[in-house]
């Protein structure tokens, strides 16, 4: 009987993130903002049908970038653990915290027991009340690296260069107008071309709606925002 | 009547179990026997009118012959075109719409698009079989739902048996111990494409008639200042009727009653 190959631990962990990176880098890119009136993710995502940005709770959004059949997955997953909690207990249970962890370990298992690793990385936003509890940003990688933002994120095959240019350009307190021109920018920073509100998905969590703070915002809105509107 | 006295010991339920007998003399000792006094909401109404729907019911729950409550709520929003309103036992009926707006909520979320209305009343009648069983021993739910259908353009509302079996209602329908009273007010004041002052007028008018006539419907209150709720379902959504609106019709009504001796 033949042996089987020995790979030492390192070189298949290596060989895994290498193939996980790659797959991510080839992926568009998104970033979030904190903004005055809560948390703000902006897509590079021509698809008005296939979203990367969605809702998972009252507080709570989702945004993903990779493979879109694996985050897919992940939201769905995410929404139930969400909902599943919310029931029994109450709805202001449900913290962003507990569902980046359990991401976490998903994509830490997968990413040491499988042969494949998920080529994904995902964020969880939860936005604070008005009364000055704060908002929460997770970043979790493919292989269950979990890491809180503050302020702004990127994520995707572009993402060092937008962080760069967010950590010059970021300040507080911006209203939606300037953080979505801010965000649009920061997208548009490694490629030649303007990016307009076809090739853009947007949505924000805004702490001043009720109960579910989630909102998707239209082409026809958008263009208004980013003051392209003939 | 001698020969049955004489054939008693041969009948089945006499004999030497003792479940039998605490069957036929103290039945409320038998597990899962018949429930309780529990509180149990009374009357809860829904009516088209011409932006779409209305809804309103009264605020008191009863357990027997004694109010549990005078300020329960009994409209819930299930989701932003759609509401239902609750009468039965009220613990389960509110579990129950706490599930329903869990699981519309919850299917929005997953397929990004909302359950088309026919979608959502099937579902709330497979919950109300689901409660079958506990419904045969008195907790009994049976709620009315009603809601803007997006692609009809109209208010459309649904009521239900116990067993889940659901029909929709053309115009009106009214749930609850004194829905008798408000589905007959109703059937002398409802009128085609109502708006909204006036359907709002008619839903109180009949919520008054059925807390006159039913001991277990609660009128308005005006010592606590407690009123009926008013909800409305419209294209643009879910609407609550402020407090104060509603307290002017309902002071409206009993004035025009104190001075014409109307239902009196």
């Amino acid at each position: 009987m033949p042996l089987p190959y020995y790979v030492s631990p390192e070189q298949m962990m290596k060989d895994k993130a290498e193939y996980a990176r790659k797959g991510i880098a080839r992926g568009r890119s998104i970033v979030t903002l904190e903004y005055a009136d809560g948390i703000l993710l902006v897509a590079e995502n021509p698809s008005t049908l296939l979203h990367k940005v969605s809702e998972i709770y009252d507080r709570i959004a989702f945004a993903g970038v990779g493979k879109y059949n694996e985050f897919e997955n992940l939201r769905i997953a995410g929404i139930r653990h969400a909902d599943v909690k919310g029931y029994p207990y109450s709805r202001g249970d449900v913290t962003a915290k507990a569902l980046a962890n359990a991401y976490s370990q998903a994509l830490g298992n997968i990413f040491t027991q499988d042969i494949k690793p998920f080529e994904v990385e995902v964020l969880v936003a939860e936005v604070g009340d008005a009364n000055g509890s704060k908002s929460e940003i997770y970043h979790i990688l493919y292989d269950g690296t979990i890491e809180d933002e503050h302020n702004y994120a990127a994520m995707g095959g572009q993402a060092d260069e937008i962080r760069r240019f967010l950590k010059d350009h970021y300040h507080d307190g911006m209203g939606l107008d300037e953080s979505l021109q801010l965000g649009v920018r920061a997208l548009s920073v490694t490629q030649n071309k303007t990016l307009t509100e076809r090739d853009l998905e947007v949505a924000v969590l805004d702490r001043t709606k009720e109960r579910r703070k989630f909102r998707r915002i239209p082409p026809e809105p958008l263009s208004q925002l980013l003051g392209t509107t003939k | 009547m001698n020969d049955d006295r004489r054939l008693h010991s041969f009948d089945a339920s006499v004999n030497s179990s003792f479940v039998e007998l605490l069957r036929r003399q103290s039945p409320h000792l038998l597990p899962g026997g018949p429930a309780p006094d529990v509180p149990h909401g009374t009357t809860v109404l829904a009516m088209r009118y011409r932006d779409g729907v209305i809804m309103a019911g009264d605020r008191q729950a009863t357990a027997g012959y004694q109010v549990a409550s005078r300020r329960i709520e009994k409209i819930f929003k299930a989701d932003d075109l759609s509401g239902v309103g609750i009468a039965g036992a009220a613990g389960p009926a509110m579990e129950m719409a706490k599930l329903f707006q869990t699981e519309l909520e919850h299917y929005e979320k997953v397929e990004g698009d909302n359950l088309s209305l026919d979608g959502k009343a099937n579902k709330l009648g497979q919950m109300i079989r689901m409660n079958l069983q506990a419904a045969m021993m008195g907790l009994a739910v049976v709620p009315i739902f009603a809601g803007f259908d997006e692609k009809a353009g109209v208010g459309r509302l649904f009521k239900y048996d116990i067993t889940g079996g659901r029909y929709e209602e053309r115009d009106y329908d009214a749930q609850g111990s004194g829905s008798k009273d408000a589905r007959d007010s109703l059937k002398k004041l409802w009128k085609r494409d109502m708006p909204r002052d006036e359907a709002m007028r008619t839903a109180l008018e009949a919520l008054i008639d059925a807390a006159d006539e039913d001991v277990g419907t609660g009128g308005p209150d005006l010592v606590r200042g407690i009123f009926p709720t008013v909800k409305t379902i419209t294209r643009s959504g879910f609407g609550d009727v402020a407090d104060d609106e509603i307290r002017r019709v309902c002071e409206a009504i009993l004035a025009e009653r104190t001075k014409t001796g109307t239902g009196s």
